[in-house]
């Protein structure tokens, strides 16, 4: 049986480094094909099809696929089950949004967040924040799960699949899309950035934030930010790294300012080399560190900004 | 318009979960419960409409052990009208699965049609952010996720979504499922008065078999086990110290 994959497309963007991660973890279920819906997914579709493990692409255009919206690509998805023994789709808030839907639709549970697949039917997930790895095994017709992708190595390129043009179910005028309002920056994506540098509550306050900004910058890194961060309103929610915001793993992390609470470190601990800056030397943040510095950040982290 | 909350009782957001040393799950024994977080803010979203003239009445459910009664009465206390308990097991540690759930209250969503479904995005157990997709699929209904804003107008709910690199704001015809994300409010605290006042609001209690619905497992647990650890590292003395080991030791800049 073959693996339907969702790739997440935004405004005919597709997220590579999501999709090639996923790839990586489905691989070992049978012949993969990714679903590119959307209009304007042509470019998308053509750099899918060129991904190593991918055997089809398939095209649904249409406006109605756009923008994620749950309602239709959902129904898309669902008609194409029949075919297939999985249907996968990195964790991104798209996905979340749309997959549930589409095992609801066919009366199977989904798995989310899904961080290693043992077997055809047996899967592992993160519960309580991370604080507890779940084996499940999944007994129903099609399984159908999200891929926590921090967990996996994108695969390269080498593919040449074809792409398929299809057509599938529409929107019923259940829902519409109004706007975007997406940051638009230089900076590396977090969840496939190399370098992330996160500021926590020791920051201070939104202006000072802007020395976070600034060290990242000089290390060519996303920025990310710990709840107590958002909540204090220094950073804007999609930089949250953890439980209830992104899951990061990069070749290095850096945590200014950042306590270290159960639901930041379960969305960083997977992180190769992690350094952390507080003055406070009982942070817990400090017994997940590979290098902790115990100094006032505003003078720790200019100097580090000057001596890299 | 009614609107329906889902509410479940979940381990305290505080309390630090223990694995059992046998595999089998998460020691739930003689640990503080508390409405889940995501829940308490959906219910709060739901008093705010009625306050706001919006909502006419506010009922909330809860789907599990007997115990899920003290959640709805928090939830009564807090300013929700009515509650109902659908009993669908008696071991704290069994966790009905997101599809089961999503089918009773699709069942409860037949009897009392609200004009909107609010529910938490997830629950801090499971973690596994599917109910409300799930009801929505089921009934039929759009469905607005993550929310961070939200406004009724007439038949149309007008959504803000948390989505990967900002907001999404979208428009969904009304009935809806919306579930919320942390910065759509800060819930707030029941009064005394009001926590007294909670016990007398009515309570109903159903079956599964209220709805005809199964709920038995489609997932099999096989092992519930403690993530790996890391090692606390090396503290280092100065700035210098830091950027040497980066580079020399550890190789990552």
């Amino acid at each position: 049986m073959a693996v339907l994959l969702l790739a997440d497309v935004n405004n005919g963007q597709l997220a590579t480094d999501a999709l090639a991660k996923t790839l990586d973890a489905v691989k070992s279920l049978g012949d993969v094909h990714v679903l590119v819906a959307g209009q304007g997914g042509d470019a998308a579709a053509a750099e899918a099809a060129t991904l190593a493990g991918v055997s089809k692409v398939l095209f649904a255009e249409g406006h109605d696929y756009c923008h994620g919206m749950a309602e239709a690509t959902a129904a898309l998805v669902a008609g194409l089950a029949g075919g297939y023994s999985h249907i996968a789709a990195p964790a991104t808030a798209a996905a979340k949004n749309v997959l549930p839907r589409v095992a609801a639709l066919l009366d199977v549970m989904v798995l989310t967040d899904v961080t290693a697949v043992i077997d055809a039917e047996t899967f592992e997930r993160p519960i309580y924040a991370g604080n507890a790895i779940q084996t499940v095994k999944s007994g129903d017709k099609v399984k159908v799960f999200t891929v926590r992708t921090a967990n996996f190595a994108a695969v390269g390129a080498g593919g040449s699949a074809a792409v398929e043009k299809i057509s599938g179910e529409t929107a019923q005028g259940l829902s519409s899309w109004v706007e975007d309002k997406v940051a638009a920056s230089d900076r590396p994506e977090l969840t496939s950035a190399g370098i992330v540098v996160s500021g926590g509550r020791g920051v201070g306050s939104e202006a000072d934030f802007a020395l976070i900004e600034k060290l990242a910058d000089k290390l060519n890194a996303a920025v990310g930010a710990s709840r107590a961060a958002v909540d204090s309103g220094y950073a804007p929610n999609d930089w949250q790294v953890g439980q209830t915001g992104k899951v990061v793993a990069p070749n290095l992390y850096v945590a200014v300012g950042i306590s270290g609470a159960i639901q930041h470190l379960a969305g960083m601990k997977d992180s190769k080399v992690i350094v952390a800056i507080n003055k406070d030397e009982e942070a817990p943040i400090f017994q997940v560190a590979d290098y902790g510095l115990v100094a006032d950040l505003f003078t720790a982290v200019p100097e580090l900004i000057e001596k890299l | 318009m009614k609107v329906l909350v889902p509410v479940k009782r979940v381990i305290d957001y505080n309390v630090k979960v223990r694995v059992k040393a046998d595999g089998s799950g998460v020691d739930l024994a003689n640990v503080k419960m508390s409405m889940n977080p995501f829940d308490e803010i959906a219910v709060e979203e739901a008093i705010r409409l009625k306050e706001k003239g919006v909502a006419t009445e506010v009922v909330v459910v809860s789907i599990g052990v007997k115990q899920s009664q003290e959640t709805l009465r928090t939830a009564l206390a807090m300013g929700a009208d009515r509650a109902i308990l659908i009993e669908a097991a008696a071991d704290v540690h069994t966790d009905i699965e997101p599809l089961a759930v999503a089918k009773l209250l699709a069942g409860v969503v037949k009897e009392e049609a609200p004009g909107i479904v609010l529910a938490g995005k997830q629950a801090i157990d499971n973690d596994m952010n599917a109910t409300g997709q799930m009801l929505a699929a089921l009934l039929g209904w759009s469905q607005a996720t993550f929310a961070s804003e939200l406004a009724v107008e007439g038949d149309k709910a007008t959504v803000t979504r948390e989505v990967d690199g900002g907001l999404q704001t979208i428009s969904v015809a009304l009935p809806a499922v919306v579930t919320v994300d942390l910065r759509l409010n800060e819930p707030r605290y029941a009064s005394l008065p009001n926590i007294m006042k909670a016990k007398s609001k009515p309570l109903a209690t159903k079956t599964p078999a209220d709805y005809g619905v199964d709920v038995s497992p489609r997932l099999t647990v096989v092992k519930t086990t403690e993530p790996a650890g890391r090692k606390a590292g090396v503290k280092v003395g100065s700035v210098d110290e830091l950027i040497a080991k980066l580079k020399d030791e550890a190789g990552v800049i």
